[in-house]
């Protein structure tokens, strides 16, 4: 068989709709018989906090302050259209309605597809986040050289 | 063993990712059978099992756009 395709995705929105869309590329790539290696940044390490609320974490007043504003998976905004938090509730409403996958599912399949997830060192630095803060499903904290090489013979996007 | 999977309410991507869990859970030599429908699931699920080292060993249609795909692990 030929050398298996790889795919890398470069997390870095904690946008709802985006991460529906990196993680409906992850799912369909895994399924499809590829390796996928997700790298979670910035914003996109809200997706991946344990606590799926607000939560006060970090150890200074501004790392306590930007976790808690941004939340978690729940908290995770639409792009357009936000409406002040109701437009992702009313949206995964709309993708039940019409059989679609919501993120929650594809979460769960990204992880029983054996998806790579790790997350950025840095942003995690700047954040005040510990590993400890992130769903067990993270396997590793790395930087971009890490990155970069697990990535050398991947498709790369940047979501 | 025979396995069985209706699709034919899925959309992309669970399509194929039921599909391929459920190889993944199944013994080498068993069969699944499919149901999906025309369109993307009919196009891709066989072919993207033929790539991945399964034997298609069936595509049938159904009834209206359903239609019935055997795979070997």
């Amino acid at each position: 068989m030929a050398k298996k395709e790889k795919l890398s995705l470069v997390c870095f929105s904690g946008d709802f709709d985006k991460a529906l869309a990196a993680f409906t590329l992850a799912t369909g790539a895994a399924a499809s018989g590829r390796e996928v290696h997700m790298f979670f940044t910035f914003w996109g390490l809200n997706i991946l906090k344990k606590d799926f609320g607000r939560k006060w974490i970090g150890k200074a007043l501004l790392d306590r302050f930007f976790n808690f504003l941004m939340g978690g998976r729940n908290n995770l905004p639409l792009s357009r259209l936000n409406f002040g938090g109701l437009s992702p509730k009313l949206m995964t409403g709309m993708m039940k309605a019409n059989n679609v996958a919501t993120l929650e599912e594809l979460i769960e399949a990204a992880k029983e597809l054996d998806v790579k997830m790790v997350a950025c060192e840095m942003a995690m630095h700047i954040l005040g986040i510990t590993k400890d803060d992130l769903i067990d499903e993270v396997q590793d904290v790395v930087g971009v050289v890490t990155f970069l090489n697990t990535s050398r013979d991947a498709q790369v996007m940047f979501i | 063993m025979e396995h069985f999977l209706d699709i034919t309410k899925d959309h992309c991507p669970m399509t194929f990712v039921k599909v391929k869990v459920k190889l993944s859970k199944i013994e080498t030599g068993d069969r699944l059978e499919v149901l999906l429908s025309e369109g993307e699931p009919l196009n891709n699920v066989p072919r993207s099992a033929t790539e991945q080292g399964y034997k298609v060993l069936e595509v049938t249609a159904v009834e209206g756009n359903v239609h019935k795909v055997v795979i070997e692990k």
